[in-house]
């Protein structure tokens, strides 16, 4: 069972996140689209957003560098490992905290505003309130984590990562032995890939980089298939 | 190819290139979901269709349909351009007609025919054995069959039927009735021909074929002005809309224009531009509100106070003080001011009576001809007494004298208006004249001045043999009336505005609230602009003045303001009653098609009014008595009756119609004649005055007496213009309802002396209600068979309007969805049933029609005097001193070779309108040619009408509108009466034939023609009055003037000879009884159009739902809301002994205090809960209303108060009822599983 949820699962989730975004984009490309609902009620959504994106941004990125940068990186930087777990801890924790009051003020905004409960599909509220309980499963690690602060744990998760992407043997062992909150959370990271195709989640893969970066004031898209001569 | 893989091109630079320094960038993207938004709007075709839902809009839209599906309408802009310097017509539309398209595939159509499933149930049971009639007998003499499906009206339980069964079941109850009690007890139901003129003939045609009776509907509605008949013997003619453009001056007057007239409006708002002044006369702040320059807010039913005081101050300030030219030579040639009405004693003192008639001298005036209806002036050129030409009596008997030249007979005469100067009269003497404004319920104001005013007139006095009359100017009675000082002395008449004097603007102000500084600006910039710009001062008038019971005074208010100013009959001024869809241009091409007048002569049409009255037993509840309503210097006479018992009289008199007409069935009538070889109406006559045949007025609780089968279609009866719901409910339908009121003998008020009583009152009168519908309506669900019609989307058809001078179709852009049928088909279709089952029980029959005395006939100068045969003050003359008795022969097996063929009386007898004929023969080849010709049968040698498409052609061909060449011929025929040359008004256009697939390519303006007042040019927009006063037709009244005294002897008996202020009537409806303990809000009822759907239709669609509150609302007062614990939204509930309503409030500031509004015909199909007084779903807005009766619109055969359909008779007002208004304490869905009994 644990060989099948950390070793097969993470194959089937991530494979579920890739086709399945594609087949999204490819069939039914008018619902990529994050589905606000600011047009209803502007009303907790602002404050709620802005907190939830910010620290789940921070942790995005914090979960992607210190989980698949590979261990000899921070040794050879002289970064301890105890320093990052209490960096992760910290910043995660922090992060984690304002998520957590954003997601928890959209959740309520959701459920308990008559237009927008009505508006909303299971989905929606589903896959909000799977994102929350996951910032509490992640908080709560932090609790654990507290009573070994050498990182001897974190480097498990680390190697498992990196197994995983690299297609190693033997990543499910890595971390038989750590608390279970741990793969609880990491349990439930993985589903939320599974469902990323099929929810709002997919408005992360279309972030619109490229218009803060737009040189002039007026875009003209050209019917021209190929530059001007 | 792929989305993805297409935007994998990162090596690739998006840049094109740079503009603008750099600020604009070209770039390189996929553009392909461009393509998604271009299909959603790609569409397979566009078809030109409209709404037909009496709006008056008649606008034309473009329908567009994909793969086989209507999919959205957008407005049509490619009306006929204007003329340099006037606005276009488009865009026309509005946000209600812009969402219909979500009717056609909507969860509200009815898709198949449905019955009444245990009335279904029997019929199947019963047919196993017997034949369709046999079998509809045996369910009908089965009183407890019967009682099984008509107490289930309204209560579900309909179940799905052939086209087949439902037609069978409909054809056999029509034949079976008309075997039974007579064709007069099979009504149907169909308002506003002019929003779909073949869906409203399909059903005409087919009643008028086998005798049945088509129901007025534009009186019933309340819509009809009787002052309109009264003043110009005109049912009711119009400016456009693009004459307001041309206005100087615009009143607009309890008219919610950019509500009700959403096409329209914009040319309201050009006006302004152009610099039109404005004035907004309305109770509350209206969305025309913003649009003055002036806001008045009178009391709600208090406009004739205020008009009287504005005519008040014109009369002072331009026709007294100074004579402004214009006006004056407007009024003597075009107004009866100049004529002289005789003074009759009563009870020692004078009172205006009838007008002098050339008959009252000894020597006749030389008139050999209608001496009787020939008024009398006097001639300023000679100071002779002359019988000017013009009036009436001119018109018929005699040609070439009808017109409005200023001439007696060749001679040149100048008329003189007032006798007021010294060498002018012979007396000054005082004249009584009545007062009404001291008596009114606590919630109008009343003062205390008395009953009967006195003031000087100067009078002339005529020797006529050993007799003298004494006689004054209509015009010298008229400013008396007004309460205006000439010099002459006495009481009641003014000096100052200030003076509290009726008919002053300070004694307004006490009637009204409306300040009388307001009152006299808005007069005098009215009148003032009029004589600038020679009449072009309008008034703009919606329904709302016109329900108050004493509607007349309002309109006649109104109307005087406008005749004095020389406003009617100019383009840019004149009376813009914009209520109803009424125009039907083509009227005179249509009216053969639509009553089968091309088989027989007349058709039999009723006031709906008084059939609904009766028969719904309305009249059993009235509370409203003679004695409230009489003037207190009333001639001698027995007034003291019920209000049914004044239409008793008229319709014996010949006055109004009657259907049914006799106790007896017609062509059972027809067959005694017969076999005592007697002439039928000699017949007839002979038997009425015996008794041994009765009329059916006289009992209408008999069952021999009741409307026995009902069509509905094109309207929605129940749920919307059925004042008296739940009346309706109670006696016609025999189902739940709300009546909370004991009847007269359990009020112990006065039984009807002519109406027989029955202590017990029927329930459920109708053997059989047929609703002919698209949508589920409440009329649907009450009915027995629904039967699924067309939408407009879905059918071919014509379309008019008195807003825009064009004519333009329906069209079928898409097939009938589902089972429906266009209501043509579904005619034809019964039509063919009842030919099939009819010859068990009938054959070839001669019917007899009761006709009433009909204004534009010759018959129209029958009765100078009040006259009832049956209390032997006359003789019994059919068509003079009673109904006309006709025979018609009827072919009941051959209805439907009829309906589908243009008859030969087109050929024989030839077609007119309006009081003209002229030959048909020529339109009729044409149709044969066009239409094709019927080789065998009933029908061989007639044109063919089997499609839409060909009756449309029939209205086309034959209408003077549409066909240039009728419309020469009608001139012409005009000529003849007038003795002047009109053919130049539509010679240009002789050789124009409009048809339909040119009114499919763009709506048409049609043809000037003699049926209206106005013209169609290039030069004025359409006007009413433009040819009276232009061509000098005259006007088609008893003076042949715009008539403002109106001497008819109920006239005078019920005070309303000349107009006065009259408060709104007592309706006693909140009774001690039904009122329950701390209910103690009461408000005036009022229902205006509403602005999320027009009538009943759109209220029950999703995207108006959306706009509004998605329901049934009423609108009240801050002030009043608080008073009753009411915040906005909360559910309230109206009730008085008429029944209770259920309904949101919304709480506004726009609202007076002591009003509540309730939008007209909000539906109780959608979101409308039980209400806790009756425990019953709802109501409607009808629910707390009843129809009460005026005995003054039941005049007849007395020139222009002569019947007409949908022109006169008694109207269905309904604005001075009042409810109590609570909030609910519990909201009850009544939802509820449906018990066992009703749901089988």
């Amino acid at each position: 069972m644990h060989n099948f949820l950390f070793g097969i699962y993470p194959y089937i989730a991530l494979s579920v996140l890739v086709i399945g975004s594609i087949a999204r984009y490819e069939t039914d490309p008018f619902t990529w689209k994050t589905s606000s609902s600011q047009l209803l009620r502007r009303k907790q959504l602002i404050l709620g957003s802005v907190l939830f994106h910010l620290g789940i941004l921070v942790i995005f990125f914090g979960h992607f560098v210190g989980l698949m940068t590979p261990i000899q990186i921070f040794d050879a930087l002289g970064i301890s490992h105890s320093a990052k777990q209490l960096l992760a801890m910290g910043a995660g924790g922090i992060a984690g905290v304002l998520s957590l009051i954003g997601g928890l003020l959209l959740l309520h905004r959701r459920l308990f505003d008559s237009r927008i409960r009505k508006t909303s599909s299971f989905a929606d509220i589903g896959i909000l309130a799977i994102i929350v309980l996951q910032l509490i499963l992640g908080i709560g690690t932090i609790f654990v984590s507290a009573q070994h602060l050498d990182g001897h744990e974190m480097t498990k998760f680390m190697t498992w990562t990196q197994k995983i992407v690299t297609f190693r043997a033997g990543a499910a062992e890595e971390i038989a032995d750590v608390a279970l909150i741990f793969k609880l959370h990491m349990f439930l990271g993985l589903t939320i890939f599974v469902l990323f195709p099929f929810t709002r989640l997919v408005h992360m893969l279309s972030a619109p980089i490229r218009y803060v970066l737009r040189p002039g004031y007026q875009i003209v898209r050209s019917r021209r298939r190929h530059p001007a001569e | 190819m792929s989305h993805l893989l297409d935007r994998l091109n990162f090596f690739q630079s998006k840049e094109l290139e740079r503009f603008s320094n750099g600020h604009g960038q070209v770039t390189r993207e996929d553009r392909a979901w461009e393509d998604t938004y271009r299909n959603r709007w790609r569409h397979d075709k566009v078809v030109r269709s409209t709404h037909g839902v009496n709006c008056t809009g008649s606008c034309s839209w473009k329908i567009y349909v994909k793969s086989g599906i209507v999919t959205w309408e957008t407005q049509q802009t490619d009306y006929p351009r204007t003329r340099p310097d006037l606005p276009n017509h488009e865009p026309r539309g509005c946000a209600r007609g812009a969402s219909y398209s979500w009717y056609l595939y909507s969860a509200n159509r009815v898709k198949t025919p449905l019955v009444r499933g245990r009335l279904l149930k029997a019929w199947r049971r019963m047919r196993e054995t017997m034949s369709p009639v046999e079998a509809w007998t045996a369910l009908q003499e089965d009183p407890i069959l019967r009682a099984s499906y008509t107490k289930m009206r309204g209560k579900g339980g309909f179940v799905r039927a052939s086209w087949d069964e439902a037609t069978e079941i409909t054809a056999t109850a029509n034949a079976y009735t008309a075997k039974k009690y007579g064709p007069d007890r099979v009504f149907g139901f169909s308002p506003i021909p002019a929003m779909s003129m073949v869906s409203y003939a399909a059903g005409s045609r087919y009643l008028s074929l086998m005798g049945g009776v088509c129901m007025s509907f534009y009186d019933w509605y309340c819509d009809l002005p009787p002052a309109s008949p009264m003043t110009w013997g005109e049912q009711t003619d119009v400016p456009e809309s693009a004459d307001w453009y041309n206005a100087g001056f615009l009143l607009i007057w309890g008219s919610n224009v950019p509500q009700t007239r959403t096409p329209d409006a914009h040319f309201y708002t050009e006006a302004r531009y152009r610099g039109t002044k404005s004035a907004v006369i309305s109770p509350d702040y209206s969305e025309a509100a913003k649009f003055g320059d002036i806001w008045l807010n009178p009391k709600q039913g208090t406009d004739a106070a205020l008009a009287m005081a504005m005519g008040h101050v014109i009369l002072r300030e331009f026709h007294l003080d100074r004579q402004a030219e214009y006006f004056e030579n407007y009024c003597r040639q075009y107004t009866d001011m100049p004529m002289l009405v005789k003074l009759e004693e009563k009870d020692g003192s004078l009172v205006p009576g009838a007008f002098l008639r050339a008959a009252d001298f000894t020597n006749k005036l030389g008139e050999e001809n209608n001496p009787d209806w020939k008024t009398v002036g006097i001639d300023e050129k000679t100071g002779e007494m002359i019988a000017p030409n013009g009036s009436i009596g001119y018109r018929w008997g005699q040609q070439g004298h009808w017109n409005l030249e200023e001439r007696k007979g060749e001679a040149e005469t100048r008329l003189k208006m007032s006798l007021v100067l010294d060498e002018d009269h012979d007396a000054i003497e005082g004249v009584d004249f009545p007062y009404f404004g001291g008596h009114a319920t606590p919630e109008f104001a009343a003062d205390n001045h008395p009953e009967v005013l006195t003031r000087n007139i100067p009078v002339k006095k005529i020797k006529v043999g050993r007799k003298t009359i004494k006689v004054a100017t209509v015009f010298d009675l008229f400013c008396a009336n007004y309460g205006l000082d000439r010099g002459l002395g006495g009481d009641w008449v003014a000096k100052t505005y200030d003076d509290d004097v009726p008919g002053t603007p300070a004694w307004a102000e006490k009637i009204t609230g409306v300040s009388r500084d307001k009152i006299a600006t808005v007069g005098r910039e009215f009148a003032r602009n009029a004589e600038k710009t020679n009449g072009k001062s309008m008034i703009i008038i919606g329904a709302a003045m016109n329900h108050w019971y004493h509607m007349d005074m309002n309109y006649r208010g109104v109307i005087n303001m406008l005749v004095m100013c020389g406003c009617i009959g100019q383009s840019g001024g004149g009376w813009s009653h914009y209520v109803g869809q009424e125009k039907l241009r083509p009227q005179t091409g249509w009216a053969p098609l639509a009553f089968a007048l091309d088989w027989g002569r007349p058709p039999r049409h009723m006031n709906s009014t008084s059939a609904w009255y009766a028969h719904t037993d309305q009249w059993r509840y009235e509370t409203l008595t003679s004695g409230e309503i009489i003037s207190p210097i009333a001639p001698e006479g027995d007034w003291d009756i019920n209000l049914i018992d004044y239409n008793i009289r008229a319709e014996r008199m010949g006055w109004l119609p009657s259907a049914p007409q006799f106790k007896t069935n017609p062509l059972e009538v027809a067959k005694a004649a017969k076999a005592a070889g007697k002439e039928i109406p000699a017949y007839v006559a002979e038997q009425l005055k015996s008794g041994a045949l009765e009329m059916s007025c006289e009992d209408p609780d008999a069952p021999e007496n009741w409307p026995r089968n009902l069509f509905v279609w094109r309207s929605n009866l129940l749920g919307s213009s059925g004042k008296g719901h739940e009346y309706f409910l109670k006696h016609l339908l025999g189902t739940d309802n709300g009546v909370m009121s004991g009847d007269l003998a359990d009020e112990g008020r006065a039984l009807p002396k002519e109406a027989k009583w029955h202590d017990e009152a029927p329930e459920g009168k109708l053997d059989l209600l047929v609703c002919i519908d698209f949508r589920m309506s409440t009329t649907a669900v009450y009915s027995d068979i629904v039967l699924p019609t067309a939408s407009w989307y879905e059918k071919n058809d014509l379309n008019t309007s008195d807003m825009h001078p064009f004519i333009h179709p329906l069209q079928a852009a898409v097939d009938p969805a589902y089972e429906s049928k266009s209501d043509w088909e579904i005619f034809k279709s019964i039509a063919k049933k009842f030919q099939e089952v009819a010859p068990e029980i009938l054959g070839k029959e001669t019917d007899i029609v009761a006709l009433p005395i009909l204004h534009d006939t010759a018959g129209e100068i029958a009765q100078p005097d009040v006259k009832d045969w049956k209390k032997g003050e006359c003789d019994l003359i059919p068509g003079k001193t009673a109904p006309a008795f006709v025979p018609v022969e009827r072919d009941y097996g051959a209805i439907y070779d009829r309906f589908v063929a243009l008859g030969p009386l087109m050929d024989k007898v030839g077609n007119g309108g309006k009081g003209i004929a002229w030959d048909t023969k020529h339109e009729v080849q044409h149709l044969r040619d066009l239409n094709g010709e019927w080789q065998e049968g009933p029908a061989k040698g007639c044109a063919k009408i089997v499609t839409d498409i060909d009756a449309s052609e029939v209205i086309l061909m034959l209408a003077p509108e549409t066909n240039g060449e009728v419309a020469v011929k009608a001139w012409e025929a005009l000529s003849k009466a007038t003795g002047r040359e009109h053919a130049h008004l539509a010679l240009p256009k002789e050789d124009e034939k409009i048809r339909f697939r040119d009114i499919a390519a763009q709506p048409r303006k049609i043809i000037s023609s003699p049926t209206w007042s106005g013209i169609e040019s290039e030069k004025v927009c359409y006007n009413a009055g433009y040819t009276n006063v232009h061509e000098l037709i005259p006007w088609r009244t008893l003076t042949g003037r715009q008539q403002l005294y109106q001497d008819h002897l109920w006239m005078r008996a019920f005070g309303e000879g000349f107009m006065s202020y009259r408060p709104p009537v007592d309706l006693k409806t909140i009774t001690a009884k039904v009122r329950d303990k701390g209910d103690s809000l009461v408000l005036n009822f009022i229902t205006p159009h509403q602005k999320w759907g027009i009538h009943s239709t759109y209220s029950d669609n999703l995207l108006m739902l959306t706009l509004n509150r998605g329901g049934p609302v009423v609108w009240i007062s801050e002030n009043d809301a608080k008073k009753a614990g009411i915040q906005d939204n909360d559910w309230v509930e109206a009730y008085n002994v008429n029944g209770a309503l259920t309904a949101r409030a919304v709480v506004s500031q726009r609202m007076k205090d002591g009003t509540v509004y309730m939008y007209h015909a909000q539906e109780k199909i959608v979101n409308t809960p039980g209400s806790e007084k009756t425990g019953l779903r709802g109501g409607i807005h009808n629910s707390v209303t009843r129809a009460t009766l005026k005995p003054t619109h039941m005049i007849g055969g007395y020139a222009q108060q002569s019947y007409g359909f949908n022109y006169y008779g008694t109207v269905g007002s309904n604005r001075d009822e009042f409810v109590v208004v609570r909030k609910m304490q519990k909201v009850d869905w009544l939802d509820e599983p449906a018990k066992k009994e009703a749901a089988e």
